[in-house]
């Protein structure tokens, strides 16, 4: 992964400094709380229902173990022992004090990492595929590019009062694991027609009160143009952005409101004077960046033996055999399987990680997967080199933990924000949904027949929690001051992405279990086959899940 | 008269500022931009730009115009910072004034983005804010004052 020379350093760290002053004067009265909030948001720091809000930035997902031990440390001593992963691949503390947050970025700086642009309207952590550089089906890994987008964005003196937040994901591979579609850009590694790769640009995706698919501004981009044609885009909106309401400030509104030929034509226009400055990109920063993801000290192992070796394990013992197939990945190097660690056991947060949980997983990662893990956007968290023969003792470990669920895509694998519970936005609480969403379905027997289901909760509008791209999707919704739940279905995630509709009139919470069975049984009867849910949908539409939920005898 | 920084120095204010309403605003005071347009001799100008106005009708004159100010009505409107960019790289080398209610905390982002002077409505302490056009001593990308982005430099 990536690792700081002194420059990186010395940036992180004036930043520490840079960010003491500014707590200082807000806490001795000489900054407003309006004048502070724009400073502490492009710090990730929020003001909560019950406390702040810390975020940390986790780059496109990558941690040491390093840094996951430092996490740890930070959540016991400054917190309460435990975080949350957020859904863009964040690391969330929930009960820091204000004061108390330069030592934190102290702390974080310590080892490699920062809380910079983690929120307000600037440009925010880029994200990317979990299974980056490891995955079959992948075209080129897009880490390298991911680095690269991350220093040219990060402290960007001309991008720091946008609009509204501004958000990219890279995908290098065939599935698409990072959402491009619902980005504000979203970047794809494509092979252009003389074969040699490069960059299809999409701009105006987005979640919130309006989403949208992001259409393509450019189909093929030479890849030492990335930099000045980003840049291009972003003058572009931050020149006519709307800034007169706030719902309408994201760049899918304008490129909506100019139409997507005529923001293509600005953006070009705008190249023009950019094109072959000095942010093109060279062969040099291009190898530097990708010098920093090489193929691990894989060892050489046989396929098939390795292959026959697990089979007879899951045979001799059947609960280590589900797991395999629920949790674990196939890996581009033979005799390696990518590890699913899902943080959605029943009973605690979706994406919850306790300090212990934390450094299990640190001691895990330095004995199985050389050191690192990721973070992935459907809050959990991924050992990405395990050989096959240490998966057992992998498991019987994680087990212990609590951390080896295995309902990794899965309907009981939600993707939820923190909701009302914590955050001052919602509108809704989301985890006691999630939970007894969680509960009412634990029987895996169930949940296997049910098949891949997707079950995204966002506790307000602003979609943190993704929910109309979940298969089914659930919003918090504020009716006279009481909580009720809109449902929506058939949204997806993925390069064939679609916006979920809405069911009919929401729902009381504890309602909600009910009413979710009432949609699963209806899919469980309609099923022809192997069809997923998502395909049963698309083929017999809303219709049928519409009569059943909203029956008069039943309800 | 507000005092404001310019280049690095805390200086009386040689203009005057805008009269959108007089007709004929004279020397020395710095102009709207109906005004500016409808002045048949550019030369030795001053004109203030606020949000929504783009400088494109000022890059024909960049070497005539010998100030260009930019209106923060607001320090979360960050159009301003892309004006001046585009400004510089279009060549204008006269005074790139920021003016408005922006905080000492956006003055390295101005700078970096060209802005040399800075007339700050409600700082009370200059020399406190003069201090902060420097909170980095490194950058990434390029910009105005680097135009070089790290990874040539590295």
């Amino acid at each position: 992964m990536y690792v700081y020379d002194e420059y990186d350093q010395r940036i992180v760290d004036e930043r520490v400094a840079q960010f003491r002053e500014q707590t200082d004067r807000f806490l001795a009265g000489k900054l407003t709380d309006a004048q502070f909030l724009p400073l502490r948001l492009q710090n990730g720091l929020y003001i909560q229902r019950l406390a702040p809000m810390l975020r940390i930035a986790v780059p496109y997902g990558l941690l040491n173990t390093r840094q996951l031990r430092k996490l740890a440390e930070i959540t016991r001593r400054y917190d309460k022992g435990y975080a949350h992963v957020s859904t863009r691949q964040n690391i969330q503390l929930n009960w820091p004090k204000l004061e108390e947050v330069p030592d934190i970025l102290a702390d974080l700086a310590s080892v490699q990492m920062h809380a910079i642009q983690t929120s307000g309207n600037c440009i925010r952590n880029t994200t990317t595929d979990q299974f980056a550089g490891v995955a079959t089906d992948e075209l080129e890994d897009p880490r390298p590019w991911c680095e690269i987008i991350r220093q040219w964005s990060t402290f960007h003196p001309e991008f720091a009062f946008l609009p509204r937040k501004f958000k990219i994901a890279v995908c290098g591979s065939a599935e698409d694991r990072a959402a491009i579609h619902t980005h504000d850009i979203g970047v794809e590694l494509v092979a252009g027609l003389a074969g040699e790769v490069g960059f299809r640009i999409l701009a105006g995706g987005g979640l919130g009160r309006t989403p949208m698919i992001g259409a393509v501004v450019c189909d093929y981009l030479e890849k030492k143009h990335l930099l000045t044609y980003l840049e291009a885009i972003l003058r572009v909106y931050n020149q006519n952005g709307r800034r007169d309401n706030k719902f309408k400030a994201r760049i899918k509104i304008l490129v909506k409101a100019m139409g997507i030929d005529a923001f293509r034509e600005a953006v070009e226009q705008e190249w023009a004077t950019l094109k072959d400055g000095p942010s093109t990109l060279t062969g040099e920063a291009v190898t530097r960046a990708r010098s920093f993801f090489t193929r691990p000290d894989y060892v050489a192992l046989d396929a098939d033996a390795a292959a026959g070796a697990l089979a007879e394990k899951c045979g001799e013992d059947p609960i280590f055999g589900n797991w395999v197939t629920r949790n674990t990945r196939s890996h581009r190097e033979p005799g390696y399987r990518i590890v699913n660690i899902s943080l959605k056991a029943t009973g605690f947060a979706p994406g919850d990680v306790s300090d212990t949980q934390l450094e299990r997983i640190a001691d895990l990662a330095d004995r199985f997967s050389f050191g690192e893990v990721r973070t992935t956007h459907n809050q959990n968290i991924v050992l990405a080199d395990v050989e096959t023969g240490h998966l057992y003792e992998l498991w019987q470990s994680l087990q212990s933990a609590g951390l080896a669920t295995p309902n990794i895509g899965y309907l009981t694998d939600i993707i939820c924000c923190p909701g009302g519970d914590y955050c001052s936005l919602a509108n809704a609480k989301s985890i006691p949904v999630a939970e007894a969403i969680q509960a009412r379905f634990e029987a895996l027997d169930y949940l296997y027949d049910l098949g891949p289901l997707d079950l995204n909760i966002s506790g307000c509008m602003n979609a943190c929690g993704h929910h109309h791209i979940g298969n089914i999707g659930i919003l918090g919704v504020d009716k006279k001051g009481q909580e009720f739940y809109q449902i929506s279905l058939g949204g997806n995630q993925g390069k064939d992405a679609s916006i979920g509709k809405i069911l009919g009139p929401s729902f009381g919470q504890e309602e909600m279990p009910d009413i979710m069975e009432k949609i699963l049984s209806t899919y469980l009867a309609l099923r022809e086959e192997e069809e997923t849910f998502l395909d049963t949908y698309r083929r017999v539409g809303i219709g049928p899940f519409k009569e059943r939920v909203y029956a008069k005898a039943d309800h | 008269m507000q005092k404001l920084i310019i280049r690095g120095s805390i200086v009386e204010d040689a203009w005057l500022p805008p009269d959108p309403d007089s007709p004929t605003p004279g020397e020395g005071r710095i102009l709207t931009l109906d005004q500016w347009l409808a002045l048949a001799d550019k030369s030795g100008s001053g004109v203030q730009l606020e949000p929504g106005q783009a400088p494109a009708p000022l890059l024909p004159f960049v070497d005539e115009i010998e100030l260009v100010a930019v209106n923060f009505p607001v320090f979360t409107d960050g159009r301003g910072f892309s004006y001046a960019r585009e400004l510089r790289e279009r060549g204008y080398r006269g005074e790139l004034r920021a003016t408005g209610h922006f905080l000492r905390d956006q003055l390295t982002y101005l700078r970096r983005c060209g802005f040399d002077a800075f007339q700050m409505k409600e700082e009370t302490d200059l020399a406190a804010a003069l201090e902060r056009l420097h909170d980095f001593s490194e950058y990434y990308q390029a910009s105005i004052d680097q135009p070089l982005p790290l990874f040539r430099r590295r």
